[in-house]
Formats: structure tokens, sequence, C-alpha cells
């Protein structure tokens, strides 16, 4: 593919690689990188060490909240940059940051329904139920529809909801209203874990026995063994189907 | 989309299935477990950690004379980053006092934080990137725990022995696993979200070498929940914990008794080496896939360069099994985009089955990891020549997700597994209708830094905990047996390094080691410009690199850790 030429030769002398490569301006700074890069490597590609940007790599963690444009669009676009890829004449900028006050409260203190969202983030009411935060999401969470739940003090729904959320903050960043769902939505998954699921009595079971000392005897045993005696009781042993 | 080419075999692998998914549904083993004779063979032929220059011997430091993983040598024989002269005044009057400080702010650093703020100690965490870049971030399968009444600690506690070879030590698997069913209902008490059944007891599945379903989980996204809910927790103490944030750690500061007394912490925002003074210290700052050892793609975070060792090794800490490397047997090889990323064992403990180009079962789908990758490794070998050709020169084996469904009921693959189906969305692979091809992704740091059941190391006032930490799995990890360390051992430190701390009275602070350090490079006669900890890896095309090495006072390289020279392997193998 003969790649498109800009205005001058500012990439300079690596303007010339011309296969499989597209141009992209990284912070408004035109580069041509390879066509099947991600964001996070044609940044790379293009020489910068990132610090503040890369986490997991994997998209997991959040840390690599980018926005960008595309040619005839008119539209801002939202994407983690370890796995979303270029376009030809992206424009974008990673962001290094979202400033976010995180609220302090004691999880023992709460309970899991609309008391908890109204003292620990008011300012989830002011949602205007605009859809802005949707659309942001880079992982494509109806982020609206737990927002909706959290306001109505279903957060078991939220914490379903929510529960592949990278909290990479770009839906907080666009929100009109000013909330911060990501930590609403991190709240109300540990009030569910805490409050909402039905205890194990088989771990009850289990902890009383690990108390009470009942494992001792065998563990004593098994550790004094030597690796020939171990490995022939290893090898020999059932496996649950 | 998967590439025409390989419709071929697609296709084959659709033939087989239905016999496969009667074998399934029986209950029994789909392939035959190998028995102790024939994993030494596939292992000593086929694995990396056998393969030629995969280890040398280390010249300096605590191990020197030992057997170490070649690139680890290469980072424990390197430059210190400060001038131990230039640190007195800053020694004098640290920036930062504490009673505890952690180094590393993943799932072992959050709770040795935890524990030590409930036990009533103050604790600093530095932390290389944010809070949770880590890899506890980014486990998905699940956490191995002894929670089912058909199972037992001391089971579990068999199964990781025989794993790791034997070579575990017995004391640290013990306290792994009687710490098991706890730790469960610690983490539900802060609120994780586990995988539950109706009745509320916890929902198990098998991985690769348990006896007994064992594995509890959040979906595919144990890592993510387990290190959201204690960062959140963390953040929630602001009178006890304090956090710094790209501040790594670069040396250990002793006091004149030899004792830890903290570190030297270095600013990536302001360039700047601060000091902290602390009674005790926890070392929580994860392994070092970032290392790209034998060239390998990697399943890590990007801070996973093994400073932890560097630093610990320096002021005289001994590693333990650092000959040995884990790779997970399943990392995606398509698309090339995603080449390395985890693909959890839990596809594999759920039903899914790794498949040769003709479509056939060759290994147990659930061997001990160190097993199973040699195992696919042989599959594809010229030996055998059965894996599948990717057009970016990558050999892989199908991993058959869509018999999943068709054991557990159809949606099964989608909401066990919505991280995994997203990753493969992006590129229009949709894995309840179609399988992934995979390869071994270097994973996990088998060894580490040697601790006892407390944590402690053989420097007083030193404690190491997770992946940093070595013994606890020998020389082979088995899956959700890390998730499970980080959090015992995580607890452990922070009750014992405060309890610790409590008592410690510090001396005078120094860093003489990093000058016997660089004083045993020269009389070994080494020579390198390498400089550690590498804290970043480095994926700047070599062209831009060298017009970089260019600035001035660069050599060797002393200030230029950001531009690190490290460049582990191939370069397209990070692509």
């Amino acid at each position: 593919m003969e790649t498109k030429k800009t205005n001058g030769q500012e990439g300079g002398k690596r303007q010339r690689l011309s296969t499989n490569m597209v141009n992209v301006f990284i912070m408004g700074k035109h580069h041509i990188v390879p066509e099947h890069a991600t964001i996070m490597r044609a940044i790379e590609y293009a020489g910068h060490q990132i610090i503040r940007g890369a986490g997991c790599r994997e998209g997991f963690c959040g840390a690599c909240g980018t926005i960008y444009r595309l040619p005839g669009d008119y539209r801002m676009h939202t994407g983690l940059a370890c796995t979303t890829l270029v376009k030809e004449g992206m424009v974008l900028t990673q962001v290094p940051f979202v400033p976010m006050l995180k609220a302090v409260y004691d999880i023992e203190t709460l309970k899991p329904d609309v008391s908890a969202i109204e003292q620990v983030y008011p300012q989830t009411f002011r949602c205007v139920a605009c859809g802005t935060c949707s659309k942001a999401c880079p992982q494509g969470i109806p982020v609206m529809d737990y927002i909706q739940a959290a306001m109505r003090g279903d957060v078991a729904e939220v914490a379903d909801i929510a529960f592949d959320c990278v909290a990479c903050g770009l839906c907080a960043l666009r929100c009109p209203a000013e909330l911060i769902q990501h930590e609403v939505g991190i709240l109300s998954k540990r009030l569910t874990g805490r409050y909402l699921r039905k205890e194990s009595t088989e771990v009850d079971e289990r902890l009383d026995q690990v108390r009470s000392g009942k494992f001792e005897q065998e563990y004593a045993e098994l550790m004094a063994m030597d690796k020939q005696t171990l490995s022939k009781l290893y090898y020999d042993r059932d496996i649950e189907p | 989309m998967y590439p025409e080419y390989l419709n071929e075999s697609l296709k084959a692998f659709e033939r087989t299935r239905a016999k496969r998914l009667e074998l399934a549904l029986t209950g029994k083993p789909v392939f035959p477990p190998m028995n102790a004779d024939e994993r030494k063979d596939v292992l000593s032929k086929y694995h990396p950690d056998f393969a030629a220059g995969s280890k040398r011997v280390g010249r300096v430091g605590p191990n020197r004379g030992e057997e170490l993983t070649t690139e680890v040598a290469e980072i424990l024989e390197a430059h210190s980053m400060i001038e131990p002269k230039l640190m007195d005044i800053h020694l004098r009057e640290p920036d930062y006092e504490t009673d505890l400080l952690i180094i590393g702010g993943g799932g072992a650093g959050c709770w040795a934080a935890i524990t030590a703020a409930r036990n009533g100690c103050k604790s600093l965490i530095a932390t290389k990137l944010r809070m949770g870049d880590a890899n506890t971030m980014m486990s998905e399968g699940g956490m191995q725990a002894a929670v089912s009444r058909t199972d037992s600690p001391t089971r579990h506690f068999l199964d990781a022995m025989g794993g790791g070879h034997f070579e575990n030590m017995p004391e640290l698997v013990k306290v792994l696993t009687q710490d098991g069913p706890d730790v469960v209902r610690d983490l539900e008490n802060l609120g994780v979200v586990w995988d539950k059944m109706d009745d509320g007891s916890m929902q198990v599945l098998h991985g690769g070498g348990t006896s007994r379903k064992r594995m509890v989980s959040c979906r595919d996204l144990i890592g993510a929940t387990i290190m959201r809910t204690l960062m959140d927790e963390v953040k929630n103490h602001p009178d006890m914990i304090a956090v710094r944030e790209f501040e790594p750690a670069v040396e250990l500061i002793l006091d004149d008794k030899g004792h830890c007394a903290g570190a030297v912490l270095y600013s990536l925002d302001t360039e700047q080496f601060l000091t902290v003074k602390a009674k005790a210290t926890v070392i929580t700052t994860g392994g070092f896939g970032r290392l790209h050892i034998r060239g390998f793609a990697t399943t890590n975070h990007y801070g996973a360069t093994g400073d932890g060792l560097v630093m610990a090794y320096r002021a005289g800490a001994k590693l333990k099994f650092m000959d040995s490397v884990q790779y997970h047997p399943t990392g995606a090889v398509f698309p090339e985009q995603i080449a390395g990323f985890l693909v959890t064992e839990k596809i594999r403990g759920a039903g899914g089955q790794p498949l040769n180009k003709n479509g056939e079962l060759f290994v147990f789908p659930r061997e001990p990891r160190d097993v199973e990758s040699a195992a696919i490794i042989r599959e594809c070998s010229p030996d055998r020549n059965m894996g599948v050709d990717t057009y970016a020169g990558r050999l892989g084996v199908w991993l058959d997700s869509p018999i999943i469904d068709m054991i557990h009921g159809e949606g099964y693959v989608r909401h066990q597994f919505p991280g995994i189906c997203r990753q493969f969305d992006r590129f229009g692979i949709d894995i309840a209708k179609q399988p992934m091809l995979i390869y071994p992704s270097l994973h996990y740091q088998n060894g580490g830094v040697g601790i006892n059941e407390r944590c402690e190391t053989n420097i007083p006032g030193l404690y190491v905990a997770g992946e940093a930490s070595g013994g606890v799995h020998g020389r082979n990890r088995l899956m959700g047996n890390s998730v499970l360390d980080y959090n015992v051992f995580g607890r452990r430190a922070g009750q014992y390094a405060s309890e610790y701390a409590k008592k410690a009275k510090l001396g005078k602070l120094n860093v003489d080691h990093v000058a016997t350090h660089a004083a045993e490079l020269a009389r070994e006669g080494i020579d390198t410009d390498l400089v550690s900890p590498l804290i970043l890896p480095s994926y700047t095309p070599e062209d831009v690199k060298i017009q970089q090495m260019a600035r001035l006072g660069n050599i060797p390289a002393r200030h230029s850790m950001l531009r690190s020279r490290f460049t582990p392997g191939e370069r397209k193998t990070h692509l």
C-alpha cells in the first residue's frame, strides 16, 4: 500500500517507510506507523517511552485511556491504547490521569441500598440520563444503565453491569453532570459481595476444622515423608471427575 | 475472523468434535495424563528452561556460583542507578519516615498495608506505576482454596507439592493451603463478588494438576475484582496508609547492624532520588515477565521487570529457584496484536481442549503448567510438526472453547468468560463459536527471594511476599496458587512485619552494600552498560534508540534508565 504523504517531511527519514503503514497524529504530531499496530504500539514505534499511560497492556487495568478523532467524522472516540488498532488519519492523545475524588468510607457501616449511594457518592443523583457515559465507555458497558440502577438502590444490578469495568475514568471525564461512574461501580460491587450473597456453610465448616487443628496430624505426616513416598502418594491419588 | 488458509484445519477440528464431546461427557480424562517418567521426558526435551543458553552461573552476590536464568543473571550483574557517596545527606535527613515501607502496590502490597493497619501500624506504599498496575490485576481464571466438602487443605498440599516436583518448601506450602479458606472469607467480607452456587457455596472448578475441584472464581476477572477491592480498601485508610505512585524503589537502605531500614525511591515524574526510613520493609514487587526471557512474549504487566530481586540481592538476600521460569500453556498467538496475551486456564478447567492442526487431542488438558506447555511446544516442534502456522510466522495449537457451551449449555462461555470474549470479539472471533490459537507465553517467576512462613528473609527487617518470593511453588506453580500466594503471604507479611516494626530500633542508615556490589563487579571483571532495576522495558525501535543514545553523559547509560538499553529477545515478539 502506498502511504499518502502529508505536508513536508516532518517525520524525517522514517517518513520513507511506506508498505502497510498509516499516518497518525500523536498529540498533533505526524508519525507513520504500522497499520496493524495498536495505539500503544504506535506510540512506542514513534519513539516514546510511555510512563503514564500503560499498565497491564492487555485491557484490564484502565491505565491507557485514549481519545481520538478520525477524518470525516465529527465524533470524539474513546479506546484503550493497548487493544485499539490505529486507523488512517487518527488524531489521538492518551489521558495520563483522570482527576478523581474517591470517597473514604467504612464498608461495615453502610447498607447495600440507595442510602449507601446517597451517603458516599451523592453526585450520582445529578445524572441527566444523557447517555454520554455509555458512549464513552471503551468496554462497551451500558454505563448509564448501571447509574440508573444505582439511583434505584439496586447495587446488585450495578455490580452485574459494571462487572468488567476497567476504571479508566473516561465516562467520568465526559459526564456533563460530573458523576464518578466507575467509583459507584466499585462501591456497588463491594456492597454486593459483602452483604447480598448467601454465605457458604461449607466455608464455615472448613474454617472451624482448620482452627481446631483437624489437619495438623496429616500435615505433619506429609511433611515428614521423603520425596519417593510423597511422589507415590501423589501419582496414586484419585482425581475428582 | 480467521484467514481462509486456516479453513482446512478448522474443518478437521470440527470433524473430530462429536467424538471428543462424547468423551468429555463421560467425565473420564479425555487423554491419558502423563506418569512421572513421561513428564520428565517431555520437560527435559521441550521445556524452554532446558534449552541451551537458558541458564548461566552467577558471578556476584549471595547466589554466586549457582545457575540462574540468563536474563536474571544479567540484571543482577548490572550497575546500580545511584552513586552511594551522593546519598549521605538524604540518608541523614530522609524524605519520608514510616513504620512499614511496602515496595509495590499490587495484591500482596495492598494486603500487607491493610493487615498492618489492622495491627495499628502505619505504612507507606511506594509503587512504580499506579496502585494496582500489577500482575494481580490480570489474573483471570481463579484462586485455589480447599473449601469444598470433597476437598481438604492437605489434598491441596499434595497437589501443590506434586505440581512443583516435590521441591517446594513444605512449610510454605502448608501455610499456603491452610490459610486458603480464611482468605476466601476475608475477601468476601471486603466485598469480593465470588461465583457462587444457589445455596451460597462457592462454585469450584478444576485447574491443571488439581485432584479436586478447588478453583474459586469471579467470572474470568478474579484479578481485577480482588485488586480493585483491595485498592479501594487501602484508599479508605488515608490516616494509616500513604501511597506514592510513580516512585519505584531502586535500592534498599540498611542500618549499621545490617538490618533493613527503608529504601531509595526514584521519582519517574521528577527524576529525584528520595529516601524512606522505615522500621521494616516489605518487598511485593512481583515478577519478571517483561525481561522477555528467551524472546518469549509475555502475559505480564508493563512494570514486571524483577526490580525486587535486584534490590534485595544487592542488599545480601539469598534467592531461591531462580533457574526456572513458568510459561503459561495458553497465550494467544492470533491475531498478532494480542500475541502473548493470557487465555485463562479456566477455559480448560471448564472443558476446553488443546488440539493439533488435524483437530486431534495430544495431551491431557489439565497437566501441570510446565508439562502442558512442554507438550504444546513438542506438538509444534519439527519432531511432530503438528502446529498451526499464522501469517506472522508464529506456531500454535487450537484451543476448543465452543465445546464448553456444548458441555455446560449455551451461554456459559459468554457469561463465564466476558474478558476473553471481549478480547477476541474485537477481532471478529466469537470464542463461543470458534476456537482460539494458542502457544505458551512467559508468565510467572517461579523462584524469588527466599522466605519463611513469616515472610522473613535472611536480612532482619526485610520481608518479601507474592511473586517476588521464592520457595512456595518450587520450580513450577499450579494455576490459582499465585492468586492464593499473594493473598496468604501479603497478609502474613503485613502481620509479621508490623509486629517487628513495633519493636525495631534503627541505627545509622547507609547504602554501603551498593558500593560493595560495584567493587564486586570490578573484581570479577564484569563489563556491562546495563543499569538495574530496569524499571520499564523499552519497546523503542532500534533506529530511534540509536539516535537517543547520542545524548551526552549516556555512557554507560547510567542516567538513561527510562531509555533502558536492555533489548531482550527478538523485537518482533513484542509487536
